[in-house]
């Protein structure tokens, strides 16, 4: 690979570029095809000529691509329509819930990275014993089982049986400017376990399969062998040839992953009632709020965009094969 | 014929799968249930989605105790309305197998072609397709699976909705699910058109369309069946999970994930049977299908995944 | 005595049986001589090598006999105790130098890890020791070298760079197993020759693993001959090589290609049952021999003018364009009907390339070819024309991918033979195909098996059938016995000059191999870097080389006369 790391980094904006525009066409067709706009604007009593009127205040007879220019610099700056639900800006709805579902996510992350390395490091360093195969049971029923019934029995055992935990909701929140934490309060940290841990399992999972897979893989390579060969002791082995080796590209499908966690969010918050954006997307999709679906949609596709170009760069920086151009 | 099934008993796979009793013990489950929600017509006690066998008297009846009412004895006890959740529990696994088995259905024959087609077309086809691919694979499943349903919801009139939302089901479930049929079948095909005897039938004559379906697909079905398998399991649980959320199978043809989202309304008020029976019978076929698949994963592709 | 091994028996247990990798194998080791152990795929070599290090793949266990080193037992030796003399005593040197190195860390990084491990230094006088390593293995301007990433280097680099850091614990033992099988032959002879000055002057003991004769010939003194397991005869070198005492030892010597001369045929070795006595078949009225002739005297079959080849690494929309690679340069030749021509080259050299725009899955980016006077480039159009590029066929180099795997070995040969037009019942199709089996010394209960069900040679024979059946005028043979044990190797060459005779073929040979290319080929030209630098008969490429690369090529080429 003979590119700089500019010119990789040109190329993957570029197609990032695409993506949302790709993202954001079909939002917009959304926005414009589905259901027709004006009818659900507006009242019982209209006449033809007060939809008429309508229709071209909202530019709604305008050639197709004017009305994409015009909704994609409406929604740069900010104006992504009103609900058709609420009769709110879309803004501000998305701005009101988005903090719960960042932080839900952000813990949820956290303990997949964490649990989830640390596990399949272990597992791969010892591939037999009983905390190993106890380990791989249940990570196997980890992913066999939907998140909503992960959710509802964790409700079950902790809410229902222990009440130890709340069973929904977020608990008492503490307002930081426009953001609002429930992470400051004891409530609020109790009611962020459950959820936490029922969006993150399967993250987890995933995550400590993966590590498991490529440490062992990376363990029975060549060069391992060659540096056990040289006596170098186990210890040093594992943690700091194996483990390095094992990580680049385990970074790079985390990320991807963990990208996915914020939609993944949409089921856990539905099963303990979190006020979050997934929520709310479920809300809109039962009752066709077009311009809350499409925002969404959008969103989404900006958060991955992002992360994947953040991902794509950390492994540059990492793997020098990719910095350094190779020799013949 | 016979020959080959000869050489199948005694090859490496059945070997190792008469060696796992995870395998053995999976594949009966998975197959039992199967069985029994094909003939859930037949071997069901009650007719719960006729509505004139129903009698709201039978509703909440815990299960195996004589009803106090009418008398009924309801094995896994029944709900609101007074369905037998058995029978329930049947018909529903019945929905979801049939949706799993017809979206993995859609998705094989979608993304088997794509991939074919990309590998041997090359070139701009290629990029298109893998491209699309790549931005669709960074979107989670069921979030397409979901715009799909709201999209669809939105076209249609409402009164056709519940008729047609079993189709719509099926078609975001497998159209979210191509990709990884496409992605595997073209790298296997790339590999196989790497290899030799490719050059070796061209050199003898052999036209592109012959090479791709004599030579190139019979060594991509193994891939195929692997993800296939995988699939399925995950098919299974995005449609629960969509039904979970009420954008899946309707009230009035339920699937367990459906079953499962009425029931939770019940869990705190007492009467456990309605989630508790549903949600294992989603429990047992899950697992055993992800485990088969899991394990048919690990003795296919020993490269890939833990020997 | 540095090691002593004695009656050494290894074990793989597995589903079909116990599988003995090593079978009461004896052999001992005193410093400062480099012992070989030579043998064909499967005979154990490497496994006794794993065995001394402790390092024996799952799940092979060592179930008899001792390995006594400087007075100590190591089999008896706990864990911890073999992971202390490990690099320390003894050292190992793998076979592929592109896996042995960590990619993520500098070569420095990996050198004073190793040096600070083994010995009191201070990481000042640690970072001297490796420079001093580097130059001892024969790395230029290693104070900048130093701070590269393995992939900045060659694969003769990275081995040096490996011989370093074996040196790095100043074992008293070094097992080199296979250490330039992966390289190039100019490359090769450089690495032997800097093992065997190592030996010698550090006063260490040097076990060498390979199944190349030519390289024991060079570089050992006293070598041990491995068959399944077993040490069928030890002695030095010299004397085993002239005169060899086992039958084995005889049948592998016999199979090896003399670099100094010419032989009629390889001796048959009989230990590798590899072959099926043939059925004779009488070629003048068979169906395979109705398209045999005579070949033309100084007809030219093949010409190639001025073929170029560019590769252009794939660009798409969304990446700029990479860089071009040029395989083959403004290269011509022709080939005589009837004859041997051989194109010898190292990797990268374009050969394969070249055999590649001969027969079509590569498109050139200039020049021509012409096969019988037809334009194979822009003039195949009629039925005709494609039925003589059909007599183009060529024979492979890797038997495991040459054959598609999920087909029967009779579908493989029919499959040409009724894309050739052949019109008869299904049962002569049979008998068609279980002569063409016949021929190429295969019995006909092949047919109705899967490829996986063969040996490697055996896997070969298929494909030279597969090609037979188009009844081809033209052969090209690309690397046709790199993949196979030399005694394997010995047969095939002998089918292949045999066929040649029979059915007054045309073959153009390619190999990196110059002693197999001297039994088989008339002529020869040579390649370096995609141009064809000299091309004679080839008898004086050995005996009076005209240009600058083919005489270094012809000093390095390991040497194995008989």
């Amino acid at each position: 690979m003979e590119l700089s790391l500019f010119q990789y980094l040109i190329r993957r904006a570029l197609q990032s570029g695409v993506v949302l525009l790709v993202t954001g066409l079909i939002a917009f067709s959304m926005f414009r095809f589905v259901g027709d706009p004006v009818e659900n604007m507006m009242g019982q009593e209209r006449t033809d000529a007060d939809i008429e009127l309508l229709r071209e205040k909202l530019g709604l007879n305008d050639p197709f691509f004017i009305q994409y220019w015009n909704f994609l610099a409406d929604a740069a700056q900010g104006d992504l329509g009103i609900s058709f639900r609420q009769g709110r800006p879309v803004v501000e709805v998305l701005i009101e819930r988005l903090p719960a579902t960042i932080e839900l996510a952000s813990v949820s992350a956290f303990l997949a990275i964490i649990v989830g390395i640390t596990l399949g490091v272990y597992v791969a360093i010892k591939p037999f014993g009983w905390i190993t195969n106890t380990v791989l049971t249940v990570s196997l029923i980890g992913v066999s089982l939907p998140t909503f019934l992960i959710g509802i029995m964790l409700i079950y055992l902790f809410a229902v049986e222990l009440s130890w935990l709340p069973s929904f909701g977020r608990g008492e929140t503490v307002q930081i400017g426009w953001w609002s934490t429930g992470l400051l309060t004891v409530s609020g940290v109790k009611a962020i376990i459950l959820p936490a841990v029922t969006l993150g399992l399967y993250q987890m999972t995933m995550i400590m399969r993966l590590v498991r897979s490529e440490m062992s893989e990376v363990l029975n390579s060549d060069f391992i062998r060659f540096a056990r060969s040289r006596g170098l002791p186990e210890q040093k082995i594992n943690f700091r040839h194996a483990l390095k080796n094992t990580l680049v590209p385990v970074i790079t499908v985390t990320g991807l992953q963990l990208g996915s966690i914020i939609a993944f969010a949409i089921i856990t918050e539905t099963v303990f009632q979190w006020p979050g954006l997934g929520l709310l997307f479920i809300d809109s999709v039962q009752f066709v709020d077009i311009p809350i679906m499409a925002s969404y949609l959008m969103f989404i596709s900006l958060m991955f965009v992002s992360i994947n170009l953040i991902v794509d760069i950390l492994y540059v920086m990492i793997d020098p094969r990719l910095r350094i151009g190779e020799a013949s | 014929m016979i020959e080959g099934w000869r050489e199948f008993v005694r090859s490496n796979f059945i070997y190792s799968f008469s060696r796992a009793p995870v395998a053995i013990g999976s594949f009966v489950i998975a197959s039992s249930l199967i069985l029994f929600a094909i003939a859930a017509p037949f071997i069901s006690p009650y007719t719960p989605y006729d509505p004139a066998t129903l009698n709201l008297m039978n509703g909440f009846s815990a299960p195996l105790a004589p009803n106090a009412f009418t008398g009924d004895v309801f094995i896994f006890g029944s709900d609101d309305q007074g369905r037998d959740i058995l029978s329930t529990i049947l018909f529903g696994m019945r929905v979801s197998l049939f949706v799993g088995f017809s979206a993995v259905f859609l998705a094989m024959i979608l993304g088997v072609a794509l991939g074919l087609v990309a590998a041997m077309a090359g070139g701009v086809i290629d990029a298109i397709i893998m491209r699309v691919a790549d931005i669709q694979l960074s979107f989670p499943s069921i979030l397409i699976a979901m715009l799909i349903y709201g999209i669809a919801k939105g076209i249609t009139p409402p009164e056709m909705r519940n008729e047609v939302a079993i189709w719509v089901l099926i078609l975001s479930i497998g159209l979210s699910d191509w990709v990884q049929f496409a992605r595997v079948v073209r790298g296997s095909a790339m590999v196989e058109l790497q290899k030799e005897y490719v050059e070796a039938a061209k050199l003898i004559g052999v036209n592109r369309v012959a090479i791709a379906f004599r030579h190139i697909f019979p060594n991509v079905v193994p891939s195929v069946l692997v993800i296939a398998t995988i699939s399925l399991a995950l098919a299974i649980i995005s449609e629960a999970t969509l039904s979970f959320l009420g954008v899946g199978a309707p009230p009035t043809q339920p699937s367990l994930g459906t079953l499962i989202r009425i029931g939770q309304g019940f869990l705190f008020s007492g009467e456990w049977w309605i989630i508790f029976f549903p949600s294992l019978a989603l429990l047992l076929l899950a697992l055993s299908v992800n485990l088969l698949g899991d394990w048919l994963r690990n003795t296919l592709n020993p490269n890939v995944g833990i020997k | 005595m540095l090691l002593a091994i004695e009656n050494l028996t290894i074990r793989y247990p597995s589903r079909f049986g116990d599988f003995t990798a090593v079978d009461e194998a004896s052999l001992h080791l005193d410093r400062g001589e480099v012992l070989g152990i030579v043998g064909e795929s499967g005979a154990g070599k490497s496994t006794i090598g794993n065995a001394i290090m402790g390092l024996l793949q799952a799940p092979g266990k060592m179930v008899g006999g001792s390995i006594i080193f400087d007075g100590q037992r190591l089999d008896l030796l706990s864990k911890k105790e073999l992971i202390s003399l490990r690099g320390k005593k003894v050292g190992m040197i793998f076979q592929d130098p592109m896996t042995s190195l960590n990619p993520l860390e500098t070569i420095e990084a990996q050198l004073l890890e190793t040096v600070l491990l083994h010995s009191d230094l201070s990481k000042a006088d640690a970072k001297l020791r490796a420079l001093e390593l580097l130059s001892e293995v024969g790395i230029s301007a290693p104070a900048e070298r130093i701070k590269q990433f393995p992939h900045e280097f060659s694969g003769g680099m990275r081995q040096r760079v490996v011989i370093a850091l074996v040196l790095a614990g100043n074992p008293d033992l070094i097992i080199a197993d296979e250490p330039t099988t992966a390289l190039d032959v100019s490359i090769q002879a450089t690495i032997l020759k800097l093992i065997r000055t190592l030996c010698h002057h550090k006063n260490v003991g040097v076990i060498l693993v390979t199944h190349d004769m030519a390289v024991i010939a060079e570089t050992t003194d006293r070598v041990a001959v491995m068959h399944r397991g077993k040490i069928v005869e030890t002695d030095n070198t010299k004397s085993l090589i002239a005169s060899p005492k086992h039958a084995y030892t005889k049948a592998l010597i016999s199979a090896v290609p003399p670099s100094n001369r010419r032989i009629d045929r390889f001796t048959h070795v009989d230990f590798a049952k590899d072959r099926h006595d043939r059925k004779s078949i009488d070629l003048k009225s068979h169906w395979v021999g109705k398209e045999v002739y005579e070949p033309a005297a100084e007809k030219e079959l093949l010409k190639v003018q001025n073929l170029t080849k560019v590769f252009n690494a794939r660009s798409s929309i969304f990446s700029p364009k990479r860089g071009s690679t040029l395989a083959v340069d403004n290269v011509t030749f022709s080939i005589l009907d009837g004859e041997s021509y051989g194109i010898v080259g190292e990797s990268g050299s374009g050969k394969s390339t070249i055999a590649r725009l001969i027969s079509g899955i590569h498109k050139p980016t200039d020049g021509s070819v012409l096969f019988d006077g037809l334009d194979l480039l822009n003039g195949i159009k009629s039925v005709q024309d494609k039925k003589k590029k059909r007599k183009i066929q060529m024979i492979f180099q890797d038997p495991y991918s040459s054959l598609n795997g999920r087909m029967r070995v009779e579908q493989i040969i029919s499959e040409p033979l009724l894309l050739g037009g052949f019109e008869g019942s299904k049962a002569e199709l049979q008998q068609l195909v279980y002569d063409l089996l016949f021929l190429v010394e295969l019995e006909s209960g092949a047919a109705s098996k899967y490829p996986h069900a063969f040996s490697g040679g055996q896997r070969q024979r298929i494909s030279i059938a597969r090609a037979l059946a188009s009844r081809p005028k033209f052969l090209i043979c690309d690397e046709p016995t790199s993949a196979l044990d030399v005694s394997i190797q010995a047969q095939i060459l002998n089918l292949l000059r045999d066929l040649q005779q029979r059915l007054n073929l045309t073959y153009l040979f390619i190999s990196h191999d110059l002693p197999v290319m001297r039994q088989v080929c008339d002529r020869i030209a040579v390649m370096k870097n995609g141009s064809l630098v000299e091309e004679c008969p080839a008898e004086e490429i050995f005996t009076s080389p005209q240009h600058s690369y083919t005489k270094d090529l012809i000093r390095l080429m390991p040497k194995f006369e008989r």
